[in-house]
C-alpha cells in the first residue's frame, strides 16, 4: 500500500470510531479528524474535566457502549493519525483542507468516510433565542460534558426520543423538571408497541423514563400546540395549548428540539448525489446498504447520512470501513458485512416506529409568527422571509437565501435551513421536497481569516 | 405545460442585462418574454462582487458607464428597492511607484469624462484611510462610485419586469431559436413556443452557442471570480477598494460583513456550477489580513463563486447582430458587468425600438470577432480554456466584478 494516501475518517463519534477500528484491523492507517477535544461524538461526549461522576451517571444504560468506544479508540493510538479539535472546512478533488490550531493542513486522501453526525432540528417559536433556551442536545451536552444544568427549574419541549431521555437525565441529576411538553398527541406513542417486537429493551426503557418522570410528579403534556417561551431578557416561563386549554408555567431554563437533522455539508462538497428522504423530511446523500455514495471511494456512516441513532452508527461505521477495504481489494469478511447490514435494516424498521411515535410537527411552520426570528445569525424574522418570498416570487430555497439572507450567516443554514424550507413550502403551497436544498459551500464552519498553510501538510499525506 | 406566446421581443437570459432590458422595453409599451434556463439573476448578475465602479474601465466603456451611473441612485423608483446601493466612493490602491504612475496615467486619459477622479499621495492616504495598511504608496479615488447588493439588484430588476407585465419564464431553457419570416421562433422548456419580432441574446456565459447558431461564433470563455465573506464586523471600510494590478478588492456591507475577492474558483464536473478553491480562498484571506489590519482577527464565514462570460479583449459584446436583422447581443462582460448592466438594458431597448442608440457602443460590436484569426480552434460553452483554471489572479480592469 506504499504510495497510496491514507483513508480519511471525518468524525470520532460511534461511527467514526468503529470505522477507524475496522480500517486498522485491515492493515490500514487512517487519519481521523474530529472537532471535539476527545472522542465519543455528541452522544458519548466526554467530560472536559474529570468530576468524579461515573460512566453510569454520565451515560445511564448506555455506559457500557460509551466505555467500550472510548477504550477501543484509545487502543488505536499508534495505529492511526488522530487530530482532535480539527475542523474539516473544504473538500475538493481528493484533498481536504483542515484547520488545526490556527494553521491549514492540506491532506490528500484515498478513501473518505464521513461520520459527521447530527445536530438538533428546530422550528422557530416565540422566544427561542432568549438566554436560557437550549436545544435538547445542548441541554444534554451541558449536563454530560460540563456537569451543569441549563436552569434550576426547567421545561423540556418538542419531540423525539431525546425529549424524555434528557428530562429523565435532568431529574436523575437532581434538577427540578417542571414539565415535559410533547408536540405529538398521546395516541402517537401507541406506535411504540410495534417496536416491542424489534427492540423490546429500548421500548421498555422509554416507558420506564416516562413512568419515573410521572412518579416524581413531573407534568407530562401531549398534543402541545402554540408553544412559546416567555421572558424579556431571559426565560421566565413557557405557555402552550393542550387538551383544549391554555397553559402557563414559570421556569428559568428550556430544552427544546424536534428530533435531529443530519450534517450533510461535507458530503455535498465531496460531490455526493442527494435524494429526498420523506422520513427525515430532508435531502440526504445517497448511499447503498454498505455506505457507498455516488462518488467512488466516498462513504457515509452514522447520523450524518440520515437519523438512525448511535447503535446504527457503530454498525454503519464498521460496514463503511469494510466497503472501503473491499474497494481497495483487501480481504473482508463478507459474513460480517452481511450481518451488519441485516442489523442496520432492523434498526431502520425501528426508526419508522420512532418517527410515528415522535412525528415532526410540520404544521408549526405555517404558524411561525411574523416577528419571530427565523434566521438568528442574520436576524431575519419569519415575516421578513415571507415578504421576500412574495416580493421576488421565490419558489426555491437558494433563491430565498439570496434575497433574504436566511441561511447566509455563521451557521450557513444548519440551524435555520430546515425551518426556512418548511416555511417556503408552506408559503408557496409546494411539497417540502420541491423547494430544493441549500447548496453547501466552503468553509463548512467559520475559519480564522489568518490561516497559514502548514508546512507539514504534504508530509502527512504521503 | 405547453404554452404559446406572441411578443414583440424575446430575451434569452434573465440576468441583470436581460431583465433591465425587459423593464425598459415594457416602459416603451412593447410586449416582452424574458426566458431563463434557471432563476433570473442567479448567475453572474446575482453572485458577483457588487462593485458599482466606473473607475478603471477602458475609455470606450465610459459613455455607457456614465449612463448607468445615472440609474443607480434611482433604483427605488425604477425597481422598488434601493439594492443597498451606497455611493461610498471607489479607491484604487497603488503598490509601488509604477502602479501609482498607472493610476496617474489613467486619470489623465479619462479626464474628459468627468469621473471626478482624485489622486491621493502616501501621507494623505494614511490620514484619510487609516484602516489601510501594507506597502501602499498612493491611490486614486472616484468619489461617485460605490457598491450594491447584486443578489437584490438582479432579482429586483426581474421582479420589476414581471410586475411591469413582462412574461418571465424561469426554469425554461431555450432549446431552439431561428429566424422565421420577419421575426423569430423560439422553442423553450417543455412545450413553450414563442414568436417574437426581435430577439435579445443576453445569456451571459451561455450566450456563445446562440450567437454561433446565427452564424456569428465568438470566443466566449468562462471565468469564476471567487469571494470570501467575513462575519459582521464593526465599521472598517469607508470605501469600495481595489488594487491597481489586481489581486484584491474589498467592500464592507451595511450589515458589517466584509466581502473580499481577487482570485478565481474552478468549475465542478457540471461546468454550470463552480466552487472557490481552498488555495484561492486562503490567498484572498491572507491578503485581506495584510492590507486591512482590523480584519486580522475576523472569521471567514462564507465563500462563493459564480460563472461569468469573458471575452479575449475584456470588452463585452453589445449591439446588433452582423448576420441577422432583429437580433441583438449583450454578453461577455468579463467580470465588469454589474455597474453598466442597467445602462445596457436601456441601450438594448433603444436598439430594438429605434434601431439606434444615443450611447456610443461601436467598440463592442460582435463584428470585431469576424476575423477568424482571433478565434480559438473550437468554440464551445464548456471549453477547458474557458474554465479560468490556468489563468493568473484577476488582472486589472476585469478584476473587480463590478
Amino acid at each position: 500500500m506504499s504510495g497510496r494516501a491514507q483513508p480519511l475518517v471525518v468524525g470520532a463519534g460511534p461511527a467514526g470510531i468503529r470505522a477507524a477500528q475496522a480500517l486498522v484491523a485491515a492493515g490500514l492507517r487512517p487519519l481521523v479528524v474530529d472537532e471535539a477535544p476527545a472522542c465519543g461524538g455528541q452522544i458519548y461526549r466526554q467530560r472536559l474535566v474529570p468530576d468524579g461522576r461515573s460512566a453510569e451517571a454520565l451515560y445511564g444504560s448506555e455506559a457500557g457502549k460509551a466505555q467500550a468506544l472510548h477504550r477501543d479508540f484509545a487502543a488505536l493510538t499508534g495505529h492511526i493519525d488522530y487530530w482532535p479539535q480539527a475542523l474539516l472546512w473544504n473538500l475538493r478533488d481528493g484533498e481536504a483542507d483542515i484547520a488545526v490550531a490556527g494553521e491549514n493542513r492540506r491532506v490528500a486522501y484515498d478513501g473518505l468516510i464521513l461520520a459527521t453526525g447530527a445536530t438538533d432540528r428546530i422550528l422557530p417559536i416565540p422566544g427561542w433565542t432568549l438566554p436560557g433556551v437550549f436545544t435538547l442536545g445542548g441541554s444534554q451536552v451541558a449536563l454530560k460534558a460540563q456537569g451543569c444544568a441549563i436552569g434550576s427549574r426547567v421545561v423540556f419541549a418538542g419531540t423525539g426520543p431525546l425529549l424524555y431521555l434528557v428530562a429523565w437525565q435532568y431529574m436523575k441529576a437532581g434538577v427540578e423538571v417542571a414539565a415535559v411538553l410533547d408536540a405529538a398527541p398521546f395516541s402517537a406513542k401507541f406506535a411504540m408497541l410495534r417496536g416491542l417486537k424489534l427492540f423490546p429493551a429500548i421500548v421498555l426503557r422509554g416507558m420506564r423514563f416516562v413512568a419515573e418522570l410521572k412518579l416524581r410528579g413531573v407534568a407530562l403534556h401531549s398534543g402541545v400546540e402554540g408553544l412559546r417561551i416567555e421572558g424579556s431578557r431571559e426565560v421566565s416561563g413557557v405557555a402552550w395549548r393542550s387538551g383544549g386549554r391554555e397553559h402557563r408555567l414559570a421556569c428559568d431554563g428550556v430544552g427544546y428540539g424536534l428530533a435531529l437533522r443530519s450534517e450533510t455539508q461535507a458530503a455535498d462538497l465531496a460531490g455526493c448525489a442527494f435524494r429526498f428522504d420523506q422520513r427525515d423530511r430532508a435531502w440526504l446523500p445517497q448511499r447503498d446498504a454498505a455506505g457507498r455514495t455516488s462518488v467512488p471511494r466516498v462513504y457515509l456512516a452514522g447520523d450524518g447520512a440520515g437519523i438512525f441513532g448511535a447503535d446504527a452508527a457503530e454498525r454503519a461505521g464498521e460496514r463503511a470501513a469494510l466497503a472501503l477495504c473491499e474497494d481497495r481489494r483487501l480481504p473482508v469478511s463478507l459474513e460480517r458485512a452481511a450481518r451488519l447490514e441485516r442489523e442496520l435494516a432492523r434498526i431502520d424498521r425501528f426508526r419508522d416506529v420512532l418517527e410515528a411515535a415522535f412525528p415532526f410537527p410540520a404544521h408549526w411552520a405555517g404558524a411561525i409568527a411574523g416577528d419571530t426570528l427565523l434566521c438568528r445569525c442574520e436576524e431575519i424574522s419569519a415575516g421578513e422571509a415571507r415578504d421576500a418570498i412574495g416580493r421576488y416570487d421565490i419558489v426555491e430555497l437558494n433563491r430565498l437565501k439570496a434575497v433574504s439572507r436566511v441561511g447566509m450567516g455563521r451557521c450557513q443554514g444548519r440551524i435555520c435551513g430546515g425551518a426556512a424550507a418548511e416555511l417556503l413550502a408552506t408559503e408557496t403551497g409546494q411539497g417540502i421536497e420541491d423547494v430544493g436544498r441549500l447548496r453547501s459551500q466552503a468553509p463548512l464552519k467559520p475559519v480564522p481569516l489568518v490561516l497559514q498553510p502548514a508546512a507539514r501538510d504534504r508530509e502527512t499525506a504521503a | 405545460m405547453s404554452q404559446r406566446l406572441d411578443v414583440d421581443v424575446a430575451i434569452i437570459g434573465g440576468g441583470l442585462v436581460g431583465s433591465s432590458a425587459a423593464l425598459a422595453l415594457r416602459g416603451m409599451g412593447l410586449s416582452v418574454a424574458l426566458l431563463d434556463k434557471g432563476f433570473c439573476g442567479a448567475q453572474a448578475s446575482g453572485v458577483n462582487y457588487g462593485g458599482v465602479r466606473r473607475q478603471g474601465r477602458p475609455r470606450a466603456q465610459l459613455p455607457l458607464s456614465q449612463r448607468a451611473h445615472a440609474v443607480w441612485p434611482r433604483l427605488s423608483s425604477r425597481i422598488g428597492i434601493d439594492g443597498e446601493f451606497t455611493r461610498s466612493g471607489h479607491l484604487k490602491l497603488a503598490r509601488g511607484e509604477a502602479a501609482m504612475a498607472a493610476l496617474e496615467a489613467y486619470a489623465a486619459i479619462v479626464a474628459d469624462h468627468d469621473l471626478g477622479i482624485e489622486l491621493i499621495g502616501h501621507n494623505d492616504l494614511r490620514e484619510r484611510f487609516p484602516w489601510i495598511d501594507g506597502d501602499v504608496v498612493g491611490a486614486s479615488l472616484c468619489a461617485g462610485d460605490g457598491h450594491a447588493n447584486p443578489r437584490l439588484v438582479s432579482a429586483g430588476f426581474a421582479s420589476a419586469a414581471r410586475r411591469a407585465g413582462a412574461h418571465v419564464l424561469e426554469n425554461t431553457p431555450v432549446t431552439g431559436a431561428t429566424r422565421n419570416g420577419t421575426g423569430f421562433a423560439l422553442e423553450a422548456g417543455e412545450g413553450v413556443a414563442i414568436r417574437a419580432g426581435a430577439l435579445i441574446n443576453s445569456a451571459g456565459a451561455w450566450a456563445g452557442p446562440f450567437a454561433a447558431s446565427f452564424g456569428e461564433p465568438v470566443p466566449v470563455s468562462r471565468i469564476y471570480p471567487s469571494m470570501v465573506v467575513t462575519e459582521p464586523l464593526a465599521p472598517i471600510m469607508t470605501v469600495n477598494t481595489g488594487m491597481e494590478g489586481g489581486g484584491i478588492y474589498a467592500r464592507q456591507v451595511e450589515r458589517g460583513n466584509c466581502v473580499v475577492g481577487g482570485e478565481r474558483g474552478l468549475p465542478l464536473p457540471d461546468a454550470d456550477f463552480s466552487r472557490p478553491t481552498g488555495d484561492g480562498a486562503l490567498a484572498i484571506m491572507n491578503r485581506a489580513a495584510e492590507l486591512f489590519p482590523a480584519m486580522r482577527h475576523a472569521q471567514a464565514i462564507r465563500f462563493w463563486t459564480g460563472t461569468e462570460a469573458a471575452m479575449p479583449d475584456s470588452n463585452p459584446v453589445i449591439g446588433p447582430s452582423s448576420t441577422t436583422p432583429g437580433l441583438f447581443h449583450a454578453f461577455g462582460f468579463t467580470g465588469a458587468g454589474f455597474q453598466i448592466a442597467p445602462g445596457v438594458g436601456e441601450v438594448l431597448a433603444e436598439l430594438v425600438r429605434d434601431g439606434a442608440t444615443s450611447t456610443p457602443i461601436e467598440a463592442f460590436s460582435i463584428g470585431r470577432f469576424a476575423d477568424r484569426a482571433t478565434m480559438p480552434a473550437a468554440i464551445s460553452d464548456r471549453t477547458a480554456d474557458g474554465s479560468g483554471a490556468a489563468r493568473p489572479p484577476e488582472p486589472e480592469h476585469r478584476g473587480d466584478l463590478s
